[in-house]
Parts: structure tokens; sequence; C-alpha cells
């Protein structure tokens, strides 16, 4: 009697154990996506920029932790701050004062650095119109499955965003070349993070399906920095990136947290500026979109029932390579 | 449908427990009593453990095929080698030798001078037509680029600061500041200058530098300088390119990857010393990639391929907040040594004790009873040689921090014989003056130098005011190769052999004149100058002693870098500092300005003469009063004139 008791408490919390398994079986085939990508570019140059370059690094520092690989991210970064003749520490870029957190790491792969962070280079690299013989850590080699956060960051204006002190990039312009990644079936889900002065103006354009879009300020109002550091000079970071580096520190890659927190990030009391975010483009509601979906690579698999038979082929091409050697 | 299967098992799974609580409650029942969450745990850990052994058997069946030695299993323990198949096979493995070194060489200004230096020697041919697909020691991303590209021989380095000759002698490996790429191809190739082009985009993926700014207006052909350092009787310069980077920055995004491509990655052996805080807090830092043929024996019947990446650094003292002249491996580089490379065939540490003999300069500790000496740079120098193979070394603290501590500063540095500059002279920004200075500083003895020069085309030579001079007369070179620049096509190309007499200065000078660039030709800072590359200086020097000729024999690797000819003289190469020009800039602002003032102009001036010729002026009554104006009114809805 006793173990037939025991047994039927056992069943009751197997199964419900079993509906929970199957929740979080049917969240995890619910984003449809297989791959992430990121594009990370920072537009500034010159060493009082220093915070741009800071905003990037942490970025990058955060996906790279949570799992995207060196191959999947495209980092821009216009000019050189780490090994700039003014830093005091060299090899280093901080994003917090009294040097506690260095960004900049001793493991970085910049691809495209310095004069190749242009407006061509960036439209290029979205849309994959590159020349043939551009290597692969500086290309985006995305499918429509994958999902890419793209984030820029630097001098920006109403419906623009300025590179390099010389030439701009418009909202129109982003909004194209976002349309022909999608006609091209380049993404599968868009999160796009413009950390600049009236950096809203930015998504106001965009017409294409899944994109979600945040940014650090509306349209009238300025991105302020940080705070400066008195060793090196020059004021760290961003506002809005600061706060938000704050957030992903407490992602790890099996957290659930979801967009909605994202965007409270950095409310006006921290932020100064109000930040924005868009998502009447977006078809699932951001609630159920987790942060790991862009900032992390959770790899999804596809079970198979079915057996694959390898036969012909194969030998065939054993025999093929066996003749020619 | 997916819940229906899962209850369907858990039914399945609640008889299996069943039926195996009925065998266990005839064996005992009390503790299957107490843990009864835990029992079924056990059941179904039970059932898992009964497959893990399976599966592991299967997985040890398939090591034993792969792996041989027990040697590959600690090494995989390490993480720092591919599994070694030593699966038969029709193609003999070739074989391949790994060793690093690590010489430090303490200055007379107090900084202290590291060159690291790992070769791989690799037994194959990339040229055969089926491709090499298997890769042990050499890195997979180069070999694929030699195979693809057809290469003879590649050197490529990037360099951060300039090296000062006079204050700190010679380098073992000469570099110039910013990104040096020269490139011998094989007779095979037919259009060198598209497989240029490809090439450096390939290398600018692998070293995350932008490479690919290297087109046809900073490439030359040279014509007599960079003959090949390998193997190889080559008479045709068509298949050599060489071209410079000035404006290129080393940081830790090009260590990186360059650190990859080692055997054991930054992980063990000498690499684990290389920390990019401390690299690139140096005056000097120089990291370099060089590929070439060379033999393996003295008749030179089979030949290898040879892999040498080179990293010098020179610390300084002050800069490194220290007080007093003390330096150690900890302080230069913030680690110590643990273990060498368990892929390398040697792994060495040399310390350059030449002005040290009795130890009453600088004190060495630990000490070690090891001594080497060497003939490099042509001079015999003696080494105190730390071998980290050896367990010994390590002491029993397990690890090396090599301490050296000055105890007085006299001595002078030799001078070295041969010395350069360069610079800019003039005024304004329409014409200028290059003077290259080359100093001979030998007593007695005159050699030839080769100089090399390729200034861009924006700065127009003007050759006929060329003029070479030493000791205030003319010094006719005996080789002039000059091709002249085409705009925004090709650079200047200069190479002049010239002899230097014994103890003189050689100046040579040539005027140019600034070009203006179309305004999408400036760059985002053009107010910073454009850059011109340094000029190189390759010359045979005399040396004090004899240089070794046989190349095969066993040498430490720094003095095996520049192959030897003869015994009486040294191969050198001399780097100049890069110029830096301002070119007549215009302001960029000036587009704005010049449509905010027409638009203002045109609408004050045409605003004004429009109303003045169109205005006409027209007498107007003044408002009348309330009652006037309801007069008004009724007087209207009567039909009869208003007041």
């Amino acid at each position: 009697m006793k173990i037939l008791t025991l047994l039927g408490l056992f069943s009751a919390c197997f199964l419900a154990n079993s509906i929970n398994i199957e929740n979080s079986a049917g969240q995890f085939f619910s984003s449809g996506h297989t791959n992430n990508w990121a594009v990370l570019v920072c537009t500034s140059r010159f060493w009082f920029n220093y915070r741009h370059v800071a905003n990037t690094l942490s970025v990058y520092r955060s996906v790279k932790r949570l799992g995207i690989p060196d191959s999947h991210i495209v980092l821009m970064l216009a000019d050189d701050m780490a090994c700039n003749h003014r830093n005091p520490k060299p090899a280093t870029v901080f994003s917090h004062k009294n040097m506690e957190l260095n960004v900049y790491g001793d493991d970085v792969e910049v691809d495209y650095r310095g004069y190749e962070v242009t407006v061509e280079n960036f439209l290029r690299v979205l849309t994959g119109r590159l020349p043939p013989s551009t290597p692969r850590s500086k290309r985006l080699l995305s499918d429509d499955r994958s999902n890419i956060l793209i984030y820029l960051t630097g001098h920006g204006g109403n419906g623009f965003l300025k590179f390099q002190d010389s030439e701009e990039i418009s909202n129109v312009e982003l909004a194209d070349a976002f349309e022909q990644m999608w006609q091209k079936r380049r993404y599968n889900e868009l999160l796009f993070i413009i950390d600049t002065c009236q950096g809203a103006s930015m998504y106001e354009r965009f017409y294409s399906p899944n994109i979600m879009a945040l940014a650090s300020s509306q349209v009238g109002e300025d991105s302020l920095s940080h705070q400066p550091d008195l060793a090196i000079g020059v004021h760290l970071m961003d506002r809005y990136t600061f706060y938000m580096l704050e957030f992903l520190e407490d992602i790890h890659p099996a957290s659930k947290t979801n967009m909605n927190d994202l965007f409270k990030v950095c409310p006006k009391s921290q932020c100064v500026s109000t930040p924005g975010h868009r998502t009447d483009l977006f078809l699932r509601d951001p609630g159920s979109v987790l942060i790991t979906d862009f900032f992390g690579s959770v790899r999804k698999v596809e079970l198979t029932m079915d057996a694959i038979n390898l036969t012909d082929p194969i030998k065939q091409m054993e025999e093929k390579e066996k003749r020619s050697s | 449908m997916a819940a229906h299967r899962c209850s369907c098992w858990s039914w399945l799974l609640i008889l299996f427990s069943l039926s195996v609580f009925v065998v266990a409650d005839i064996h005992e029942t009390t503790p299957v009593n107490d843990h009864h969450g835990g029992v079924d745990h056990n059941a179904q850990t039970a059932e898992q453990t009964a497959d893990q052994p399976a599966v592991e058997e299967r997985r040890w069946e398939a090591t034993e095929v792969k792996e041989a030695a027990t040697v590959d299993a600690a090494a995989d323990i390490q993480g720092t080698s591919a599994p070694e198949t030593v699966v038969p096979s029709s193609v003999p493995q070739p074989k391949d030798d790994f060793q690093e070194e690590l010489v430090i060489r303490p200055l007379h200004s107090g900084d202290i001078y590291a060159s690291f230096q790992f070769r791989t020697l690799w037994d194959t041919d990339f040229m055969r037509e089926n491709k090499v697909s298997h890769y042990r020691l050499f890195p997979k991303s180069l070999g694929q680029v030699i195979s693809k590209f057809s290469v003879r021989e590649l050197h490529i380095s990037f360099t951060q600061g300039y090296w000062r000759t006079m204050q700190w002698g010679q380098p073992f490996i000469p570099s110039p500041p910013g990104a040096e790429l020269w490139v011998w191809f094989q007779d095979s190739v037919t259009d060198v200058d598209a497989t240029w082009k490809e090439l450096t985009n390939v290398l600018s993926g692998i070293f995350c530098a932008s490479l690919n700014f290297i087109d046809s207006t900073n490439t030359v052909q040279p014509s007599a300088s960079f003959k090949p350092l390998g193997i190889g009787n080559v008479t045709d310069h068509s298949f050599l390119r060489y071209a410079t980077l000035p404006r290129e920055i080393v940081c830790t995004e090009n260590l990186t990857p360059w650190k990859k491509l080692l055997p054991c990655g930054s992980k063990a052996g000498l690499a684990v010393l290389l920390k990019s805080e401390k690299l690139f807090h140096s005056s000097f830092h120089s990291q370099a990639v060089h590929i070439r043929s060379v033999c393996q024996d003295w008749q030179c019947k089979t030949t290898s391929w040879e892999l040498r990446q080179t990293l010098n650094s020179v610390f300084d003292l002050h800069n490194s907040g220290q007080t007093k002249r003390e330096w150690s491996l900890f302080k230069m580089f913030s680690r110590t040594l643990t273990e060498a490379c368990p892929l390398a065939s040697s792994s060495k540490l040399y310390i350059d004790i030449t002005d040290n003999p009795q130890g009453e300069q600088f004190e060495l500790s630990p000490a070690t009873s090891l001594l080497s000496q060497a003939v490099v740079l042509g001079d015999r120098r003696t080494f105190s040689v730390y071998d980290l193979t050896q367990e010994t070394t390590f002491g029993s603290v397990r690890s090396l921090n090599l301490l050296i501590r000055w105890k007085s500063n006299e001595g002078e540095m030799l001078r070295p014989l041969l010395h350069a500059e360069r610079y800019v002279a003039g005024y304004g920004l329409q014409t200028g003056e290059i003077h290259t200075l080359m100093y001979n500083n030998h007593p007695y003895r005159s050699f030839p130098v080769l100089l090399l020069d390729s200034v861009p085309w924006y700065l127009r030579l003007y050759i006929h005011t060329l003029s070479v001079t030493s000791k205030g007369k003319d010094n006719k070179p005996s080789y002039i190769h000059y091709e002249p620049s085409k705009d925004r096509v090709k650079p200047h190309l200069l190479e002049m052999l010239i002899q230097l007499p014994p103890n003189s200065v050689t100046e040579v000078t040539v005027q140019f004149e600034r070009a203006l660039l179309k305004w999408t030709e400036y760059p985002p800072d053009p107010n910073h100058g454009f850059y011109v590359g340094s000029s190189v200086i390759s010359s045979l020097v005399p040396s004090t002693v004899a240089m070794h000729t046989n190349s095969t024999r066993e040498r430490p690797l720094f003095s095996s870098f520049f192959p030897c000819k003869e015994e009486s003289s040294y191969f050198v190469r001399i780097y100049t500092e890069p110029l830096l020009v301002n070119l007549p800039t215009p302001d960029f602002s000036m587009p704005y300005n010049v449509i905010c003032l027409t638009c203002t102009v045109v609408a004050v001036g045409y605003g004004s003469l429009y109303n003045l010729l169109t205005r006409s002026f027209q007498i107007e009554e003044p408002n009348p009063g309330l009652a006037k104006r309801i007069a008004n009114v009724i007087r209207r809805m009567r039909g009869v004139p208003p007041l």
C-alpha cells in the first residue's frame, strides 16, 4: 500500500514536470533562428571620441561572452584608441573610471579599422555586395535563419549618422539597406541599437518586417556621455551604453530575460535623454523575445527521426581520390 | 501530440519502476521507503549508467585507433596540439620541426631589447598537384596562402615605433614603421598584379590589418634590392612586389592572430610572455612573419619550407616607472616562464653577456653554467643560455624569473658601422627637398650600399635636381634605376648603388613639388599629413670576425636569419624614418559656407531689388469708429453710399 501511494505521488510530479518540459521545448523552437551574427560599428575618429570606441567594445565584449564567436562578429572601429599615442595605458580601453574594466581585452579581432570604416563599406557588409577577394572575416555571411544584432554609435543628428567626420549615412539609406537584406533573405530577425544624439530619427524610416529598434534619445534630444576619467583625460562611455553594459553583465547564456527589460534600461533619470524603441515591424511579442536571441549564440538543434542512408555517392568520391593520388 | 507522447512515456516508466520496486522489495524495504524521491532517480541513473559504459567503451575504441602514444594524450590535456593520426597511408608523413628562442640584450641606454623567434621547418612541397591537407605544426592558413598564390617567399612585418640605431645598435631583424610586405612569386604565376591584389586582401583578413589599402599606387618592383632570402637563383624581378603602409597601426588585434599561428598558441613555452599590455607599452614593437624555402643539407639536395615568426621589443627604463636599473622577466612581460612548448624540439633563452665577461657590469640570476658563442652582425658575442626543455632550469619554484641587476654604468656601445637618417627640408606648401644621410663609421674601409626610395605620386620628384655628395664632393652612383611615377597609378621608384667612403657622411638630396589632390582623395583627417614610406638601405658591411657561410650548421636562430655568402662581410638592411609631409589642404567646410553666404546675398539683394521695382504705395483711410461702422453697414443695406 505504501508503495502504491508513493507511486501515485511520483507519477503526479512526473506529469507536472513533463508539462513544464513541454513548455520549455515549445519556447525552444519559437524564435526560428539557427545562428547569430553581430555587426558593431563605431563611426568616430579622433582621441576625444574615445567613448564611442569604448561603447562598441563593451557591446563586443558582452556579445562574445554570451557565445557569439569572432567569425560571426563584424567589428568596425574607425580609429585606434588602445594603441593611440595619447593613451596613458596602451593596449587598453576602459569603460569605468579608475580603470576597473578593460573592454579591449587580450583576444580581440577588429575586422574593419581606421580608414576602412566608410558608409560604402558598411552598406556593402550589410547587403553582401563585396569584392570577390574580401576575406571571410570581413563578410556578413548570414542566411534567412540568422538573427543579426546591429549596433551603431558615433555622432548623429536628425536623420543622419556621421562617419569619421567626413561623410554621413541617412536614415533612408539605412532603411533601404535593410529592405535589400530582407529581399535577399539575409536575416530572420534584426535588432538595431543606436547610441547617438537624436538616435530615434534613424529608425523612423524602416519599413522591412522583423526589425526591432532601440535608440538612446528622441528627436531633438542629445545623448550624453557618462563620466570622464582624469588619468586618461576623456569621457569613457556614453550613458545609454554604460547602463546597457551593466544590464548585460547580469545576463548569462541560459537567462530568460526578455526585451521588455531591455526597453527599461536607462530611464530619463539616469540617461537625461529619453531612450526610445520601435517594435511595430516585429512579428513576435517583445515580451517573448529573449535577450540571448540577439546577444547570445544559443544554438537551436532540429531533431529528425528519419534515418539517412549514406551509400553510393561516398564510394564514388573515394574511388576518384584513389585514382588521382 | 507531444504531450500525449510524454504521458505515454511517463506511464511506461512508472510500470518499469514498479517492476524494479517489486524486485527491490524482495531484498530490502526500509531504505526504499525513506528515499522515495531518490529511488526513482537511482533507477533512472541505473538505466543511464547501464547505457554509459557501453558508450564509453565505444569511445575508447575509437581513440585507440586514432592515438598512438601517451604523449599525445598528455598534449591533448594541455590542449596544445591536434591529435596525431598514425593511420597507415600511402603518402609518408612529412617531417616538421619547431624551435623557439628568446634573446635578451641589455642596451647601453638602460633599455632592454628582447627578440623572440619561433621557427617551424616542414619538409613538404606546396606546389605539387595534390593539395596538402594534413597540417601539424605549420599553420594551415599560411599553408593554404602559399599553395593558392604560388608564393616563393613572403615577408610581412608590423612595427610600432622607430628603431634608433645609434642608441640601440643593430636589430636582429630590421623592420620599418607601419606595415611592410614583400613577396616573391613562383615562375608559374601568369598575372602577378592580380595575384598580388588577392594576396593582400587575404592577408588583411588573416592579420586583422588594413592591408587591402595596398594597391598599385604604393606597390613597387625593386630591381636590385630585396633578393630572395631563401634558396633560388632568381633574376627576373617581375615576380617581386614590395609595398609599405607607414600609417598602419599595430595593436592587440594584430597580435592575437599572430599568436594563434604558433603551434602552442600562447599557452605554453615562450609565447606565454606575449602579453599585449606590456608589449605595446614599449619604445619599439615589431612582429613579423617570414616564409621561405631553405636547404636541408650542405649540397642542397632537398629543401624544406621555413616559417619564422619574430617579435622584437625594446622596453624603456623610464617609461616602465623604474628608478634603479634592474630588469626581470616579470618586469618586462608581467609573466614568468614555467615550461617549454611540448611541441618544440628546442626552447632556449639567451642573454647577451659580451660586455660583462667577469660579471662586473651586471649580475644575472639564477646563474647558469651554459655559455654559447655566436657570430652575429659581424661580431662574436657571448651568451648565457637557459635551456627550457630541462627541468633543472626552473629550479624548485618551477618557474624561471630571470633577474638582471646592474652594478656599474660604464662601458661604451660598439658604434654601428652603417647608419642613416632622412628628413624633409624647405618651407611652404608648394615645394620641398628630401635629404637622406648615410653614415659610414668604419675608419678605413669603404663599402657599397643600395638605396631604395619609393615616393608616392603626389610628391612630384625633380630627378634633375638629384645630387649625391660625400665629404663635400660629388659621388656618382655606379647604378641608378629610376621609374617615374604616374598620377594616381604608380609611385616613384629610385634605386641607386652608392659607394660610401670610409668615415664619412653621404647626402642624397632631391627636390619635389606637392600636388593638389582632388577633394574626394583626401582622407578624413588630411591635416595630419601624408606619409612617405621609409627608404631601404641594403649593404654588405665588413665584419670584424669571420662569418659562417654554411647555412645548414646547427646555429641559434638569431644568427641564421640572413644568409651569408662570404666570410668577410655580413648583410645589413637599414630603414630610415618615414616622412610626414603636409599637402595643400582645402577647407572642407567651404561648400557649406559658400551656400549659406550665396543664399543670404541672393535673398537680401534680389529681395530688395524686387521690392523697389514692384512696390507701390496706396493711401489708406484710418479705421472709422464703431458708430460710423454700424451706420455704414445700415447704409449699405439700404443701397446708399457709405460715409
